[in-house]
């Protein structure tokens, strides 16, 4: 099933009235996988439940498999949803939890009591508890709740799941396991799913697509590759993980930074002016310097690297190196080589391969 | 799921369902039950006529069977604070044998009907009673007095008290007095400055309660108060009586100023109670 | 040095008094009434306080208590159940004012609650008379009794379901929903199930308050014996009557009646609570 919402607006009730979804609009083809991130309150859920029919907007659509859904009640959507707290029915077994959706069709719909019987069954064994039928939701862990949420979702045979931040509750072990299995499930049963999370991690982990909110906005819609080395705004790109900040001025094809031991460093073809320039703490390099070089202290270790200070004088900063290479730097003072930053001008990431774009950026910054 | 039909249902409306089921039965029922009866309450005394109600709101009687029901219900809960307060600490602090007995019994007046409560404590109260009578002997009269009044809505109003007080003792932390010992704190001290000051906005709430409950109590009262205009007669009986008569506008005002002034009252304690609330939270600040 | 001892002496001591101050309000307030009905009941010997019951109109009075008990706890409690669901699962304008007209009868005395009945349909009330004329009788009348006691019981089931079905939220409800679910399905299979110990709770809460309601019922009966009596009107008809062992016989089961009531509502009341708590856990 796809999806396609057009420039959804809701705001929230009340006098003041908080802009939630703030004209929104988004594409998920059948099959894909859309992994929506954001900080809280930036209206993930509020658009994920928009499309379940749980939240209705103000104005804009909502269109499944092509046909609009407004005023169609939730029932009638042909949608799988997990809560965030699973909502499973706790006085009934996780067989009757995962039947519910069959149970409750009209006489002439409804399956036959074997056929439901076989239906849980199978469900239960896709989710690996095929012995745990007549437990009831109580007695079982985070993962497995979780589990028997998914599976009810899926009872029914929807097209399109909607999952709302269904790894919240569990631990990081048990969290990593669920996400490939739930990317795996994904594919094997050729579903249509779109997350809500506010783990990046994870997002970018399991999702074709990375839908990046901010106050009821798409900040950028792109595979997690893109994100990675093109994001739109300093905010996507501090969101997506440990980043650092150096402001700057372009002039005649370089980036100097306004910082001390920091190396300025060749942009071609960006206009002159101000500029910030963003980078994450890996892909630092050093440079020893003989003289007048800012200090270094190892402070850690992650991920196999060594974590550094950095002592620029007015600020200190944290990077990564490789060990070899770290341990040669603390006898001397260094400088810092940023050429791997992503540049960004006017809150927006400042394009150096479009020529011919930068001219016309060029005109609207000096015409502002 | 068939047909793509343009529905033009408004876009606001809840979707899960059931809500104009529920909203219209409830305002059916509420309509019904609740509002229209009340209604008449509000209109019926002005119907004959301002003059009317004014007469009517003249009336000395009814004036002194108001205050007998006040001032009863007031010195009722009051007396009830202390005695409550005593039971509730006694349940939770004190691991004295009978604890479960005493802990069931303290519902009592809540579950046994206000008739059976009546004649059971005019009969103990009344001069060949088992307290009467020793009463009596000592020079006390309690059955058919004003003091008989205040008796029964103390055994009505017990509960109220007990149960504001109990949940908020149950969740004082021990620690709490223990500490306040530790710094060297003496019992009594203990006891005025650390657990009643926080026990203060529960025990509000519970004579808010008993005192309500007081104003309007019928049942329990009428057996032991003797009844008499002026003296023991409250101002529920004094609208029964009015109407035993025939007079309603009479009976109606009376209910409606029962009414308005026990609202009052209500809206006091619900004031006093944030009050006291909010001068516990800046003092535990300060 | 001997200051804790002091200390601890003084507690003991002042601790004496308040176990003793407890056992001796507890005997006096709370435990000589009950024994007293009893005894009172018990004064001619069981076989008369048996007697006294089998009086038709005693049979009349425990029928008609009976009757106005299950036709008002029916009422209040399938329209408190759907108010407690409008009130704890939407939003909606006027929801506030809704809740405290709902809340409103608690605060209201009993007599008054019976005069409202009054008038609308006595004699003198606005559509009394000619409902009379057509030979309908509301006041004075069983018609009358189920109203002034549907007025005294109203908010009990909503007022005990309303917390626990705010503290459960709406997502089982719209997960429901999500599946396919009707209304009634939801109601039926999701709602009610997991706040049946608390909606028992209230419905037994109703019928206590409705078997043992006096004030309201006496204004609007007319005190007929044998037709619109109930129980706690006719103790009072035989008290005033010097009946004293009739009259402490109907209390006895009046009083046996109500608090088997209520002492049930404990135990489900502690279960309803093991659930609640238990969603914490969750």
């Amino acid at each position: 099933m796809s999806v396609r919402i057009e420039t959804l607006v809701r705001r929230a009730p009340g006098p003041e009235s908080k802009v939630l979804l703030d004209g929104v609009s988004l594409d998920v083809p059948d099959g894909g996988f859309v992994a929506l991130v954001g900080p809280s309150g930036a209206g993930k859920t509020t658009l994920l439940r928009s499309v379940a029919g749980l939240d209705a907007p103000e104005s804009g659509h909502v269109v499944i498999d092509g046909r609009a859904v407004e005023g169609l009640a939730p029932r009638e959507r042909n949608v799988g949803f997990v809560f965030q707290n699973y909502a499973l029915f706790r006085h009934m077994t996780v067989a009757k939890n995962i039947a519910f959706g069959l149970d409750v069709l009209p006489r002439g719909q409804r399956p036959s009591k074997a056929d439901i019987t076989a239906r849980v069954a199978e469900l239960l064994t896709l989710i690996q508890l095929p012995d745990l039928g007549q437990a009831y939701p109580e007695r079982l862990s985070g993962g497995q709740r979780q589990r028997v949420a998914l599976a009810r979702a899926l009872a029914t045979r929807p097209g399109l799941l909607l999952l709302d931040e269904p790894f919240g509750a569990l631990d990081p072990v048990v969290r990593r396991t669920v996400r490939a299995w739930i990317r795996a499930l994904h594919d094997q049963l050729k579903l249509t799913t779109i997350l809500v999370t506010h783990d990046q991690e994870e997002a970018l982990d399991v999702a074709d697509r990375v839908v990046v909110m901010q106050d009821g906005r798409i900040v950028q819609d792109a595979d997690p590759q893109t994100l990675e080395e093109e994001p739109a705004t300093p905010f996507v790109m501090e969101f997506l993980g440990e980043s650092l900040r150096f402001e700057g001025q372009i002039s005649s094809g370089q980036f100097v930074p306004n910082q001390a031991h920091v190396g300025a460093f060749d942009v071609q073809s960006l206009s002159d002016g101000p500029a910030v320039a963003m980078i994450r703490p890996h892909e630092v390099r050093l440079h020893a310097m003989r003289e007048d070089g800012a200090a270094v202290r190892q402070i850690g270790v992650r991920y196999g690297l060594i974590r550094l200070s950095v002592n620029l004088g007015v600020r200190t900063v944290e990077i990564l190196q490789p060990e070899p290479t770290a341990s040669t730097f603390y006898d001397c003072g260094v400088q810092l080589d940023i050429q791997e930053a992503r540049l960004f001008r006017d809150g927006k990431l400042a394009r150096a391969a479009q020529e011919a774009e930068t001219g016309q950026q060029h005109e609207m910054v000096s015409a502002i | 799921m068939k047909h793509a039909h343009n529905t033009t249902r408004a876009r606001a409306i809840d979707p899960l369902p059931g809500f104009r089921f529920a909203l219209v039965s409830t305002l059916l029922w509420v309509g019904l039950i609740v509002a229209l009866p009340l209604t008449a309450l509000v209109m019926r005394p002005w119907q004959e006529g301002i003059g009317a109600m004014t007469a009517a709101l003249q009336d000395s009687r009814m004036f002194a069977a108001l205050r007998v029901s006040f001032v009863s219900a007031f010195l009722a809960a009051l007396i009830d604070v202390p005695l409550g307060v005593i039971l509730a600490w006694t349940l939770v602090r004190a691991r004295l044998p009978g604890r479960r007995v005493a802990d069931a019994l303290i519902d009592l007046p809540f579950a046994i009907p206000t008739a059976v409560t009546g004649i059971t404590l005019a009969t103990l109260y009344g001069p060949q009673g088992w307290l009467g009578a020793p009463l009596a002997r000592l020079g006390i009269s309690i059955a058919y007095t004003a003091t008989g009044i205040v008796v029964a809505l103390m055994f009505v109003g017990l509960p109220f008290i007990v149960r504001s007080v109990e949940p908020v003792l149950r969740d004082l932390p021990p620690d709490l007095e223990e500490a306040a010992g530790l710094l060297g704190a003496r019992p009594w001290q203990i006891v005025t400055r650390v657990v009643l000051p926080a026990l203060l906005p529960a025990t509000v709430t519970g004579f808010g309660l008993a005192f309500a409950r007081g104003i309007g109590e019928y049942g329990s009262v009428i057996f032991i108060a003797g009844n008499q205009p002026f003296r023991s007669e409250i101002a529920p009986l004094l609208i029964v009586v009015r109407l035993q008569e025939f007079d309603y506008p009479g009976a109606t005002s009376i209910a409606f100023v029962l009414l308005v002034v026990s609202s009052l009252c209500l809206a006091g304690v619900a004031w006093l109670r944030r009050r006291v609330a909010r001068g516990l939270i800046t003092g535990a600040a300060a | 040095m001997t200051a804790p001892v002091l200390n601890k002496k003084n507690l003991n001591i002042s601790r004496w008094v308040l176990i003793i101050t407890t056992y001796i309000i507890v005997g006096i307030m709370l435990v000589l009434p009950p024994v007293l009905v009893i005894i009172e009941a018990l004064r001619d010997g069981p076989y008369a306080a048996f007697a006294s019951m089998t009086d038709p109109d005693a049979l009349a009075a425990i029928r008609l208590t009976l009757v106005m008990t299950v036709a008002s706890v029916a009422i209040n409690s399938t329209f408190g159940v759907l108010a407690a669901w409008l009130i704890a699962k939407y939003r909606f304008p006027m929801r506030g004012i809704l809740l405290m007209l709902i809340e409103l009868p608690i605060s209201i005395s009993p007599v008054v609650a019976g005069l409202v009945w009054l008038l609308l349909f006595g004699t003198q009330g606005w559509w009394g008379e000619a409902l009379n004329r057509m030979n309908i009788h509301i006041a004075f009348a069983p018609a009358g009794i189920l109203l002034a006691t549907l007025f005294v019981t109203f908010p009990y089931v909503t007022r005990t379901l309303l917390p626990l079905m705010e503290q459960q939220g709406r997502d089982a409800e719209d997960a429901a929903m999500l599946l396919g679910a009707s209304f009634w399905q939801i109601l039926w299979h999701v709602t009610l199930p997991e706040a049946r110990w608390a909606l028992l709770s209230g419905v037994l809460l109703t019928t206590a308050r409705a078997m043992g309601e006096f004030g309201a019922v006496s204004v609007v009966s007319g005190h007929i014996p044998g037709l619109t009596e109930t129980m706690p009107l006719h103790i009072e008809t035989l008290y005033n009557g010097y009946q004293s062992v009739a009259a402490f016989s109907m209390a006895t089961l009046l009083a046996i009646m109500a608090m088997a009531t209520v002492s049930l509502r404990s135990v489900f009341e502690s279960r309803a609570h093991n659930v609640a708590t238990g969603e914490h856990d969750a």
